[in-house]
């Protein structure tokens, strides 16, 4: 493989017209990678600083909503020097085309990744159907 | 009578050219913190990952990053002087090859940035902790960079 690239920092993506909130505070969008199988569908988000009971997920109506909140990690001693990124909660939504088994939605949260397995219903996978040669 | 209106008044010509540019470019900032609910922060985006925050008490510099998906082993980080090196790489692993992308917005790579530290520091006394992705480098400062009380006699 050829030398691999070197990462780019970015500007934090603030939500642009985020659903209201009822606490003041920064809303940020989480960068995604979403694939899919014949079987499911994943979701990897990255959302560092927040903790697993921070995150929480909700599915209505094809509409995958995906919230995590930050506690602040600075002490009450401490005073700015330089700030270049800002503290905030990850929030952002998503319509799913399949149908979802709701029932076996996996999520896993490894240093700061949300890794979100969601199964398709079984009418959703694809069978295969032979066809028989006349 | 005349006098103290006089005294009263802004001393208009004495100011520079540009002073009265700078009020409104001072004012203009003032809004926008309000409007956006973010008083005395100023965010200077960074063009190097990863972005960090510095943050300082009495004993210690905090240096803070956020970077998602790296193992501790993966991430080096050196002092020298005033100097905090940090260097390291993302990889994101391959998810097969029967997958079909709908979203690839996560990036991989290798990355080194030095981050010149606001005083001298004791290079062994560095504590790191990477937790939720969050990396926290607490450094203290030397007996030097310290804050000292001075009693007036």
């Amino acid at each position: 493989m050829a030398e691999s690239k070197e990462l780019q920092a970015k500007e934090k993506q603030e939500v642009a017209a985020s659903a209201e909130q009822t606490r003041p505070g920064l809303v940020f969008t989480p960068e995604v990678d979403i694939f899919e199988t014949d079987r499911d569908i994943t979701l990897l988000a990255d959302m560092p600083g927040v903790a697993a009971d921070g995150v929480s997920m909700d599915l209505h109506d094809g509409v995958l909503t995906l919230s995590g909140d930050v506690k602040p990690w600075e002490g009450p001693e401490e005073s700015d020097v330089l700030v270049e990124f800002e503290i905030g909660k990850y929030y952002r939504q998503f319509t799913l085309s399949d149908a979802i088994d709701q029932n076996k939605i996996e999520a896993k949260l490894e240093d700061g990744v949300l890794r979100l397995i969601l199964p398709k219903a079984q009418k959703a996978v694809p069978r295969q159907i032979p066809v028989m040669a006349g | 009578m005349a006098a103290t209106r006089m005294i009263g008044l802004p001393a208009m010509g004495l100011r520079h050219p540009f002073a009265e540019v700078e009020r409104m470019a001072r004012q203009m900032d003032l809004l926008t913190n309000t409007l956006f609910g973010r008083p005395e922060m100023r965010l200077f985006p960074s063009k190097i990952f990863p972005a960090i925050n510095i943050t300082e008490d009495k004993e210690k510099y905090y240096v803070r990053a956020e970077l998602p998906g790296i193992k501790a082993d993966e991430i080096q980080m050196e002092v020298t002087g005033k100097n905090l090196a940090i260097s390291g790489e993302r990889k994101i692993q391959s998810e097969g090859e029967n997958v079909q992308y709908h979203r690839k917005e996560r990036e991989d790579g290798k990355f080194s940035r030095v981050i010149v530290l606001p005083g001298e520091v004791d290079a062994d006394s560095v504590d790191a902790n990477l937790v939720n992705g969050l990396l926290t480098v607490a450094i203290a400062k030397s007996a030097a960079a310290k804050p000292k009380q001075i009693t007036i006699k």
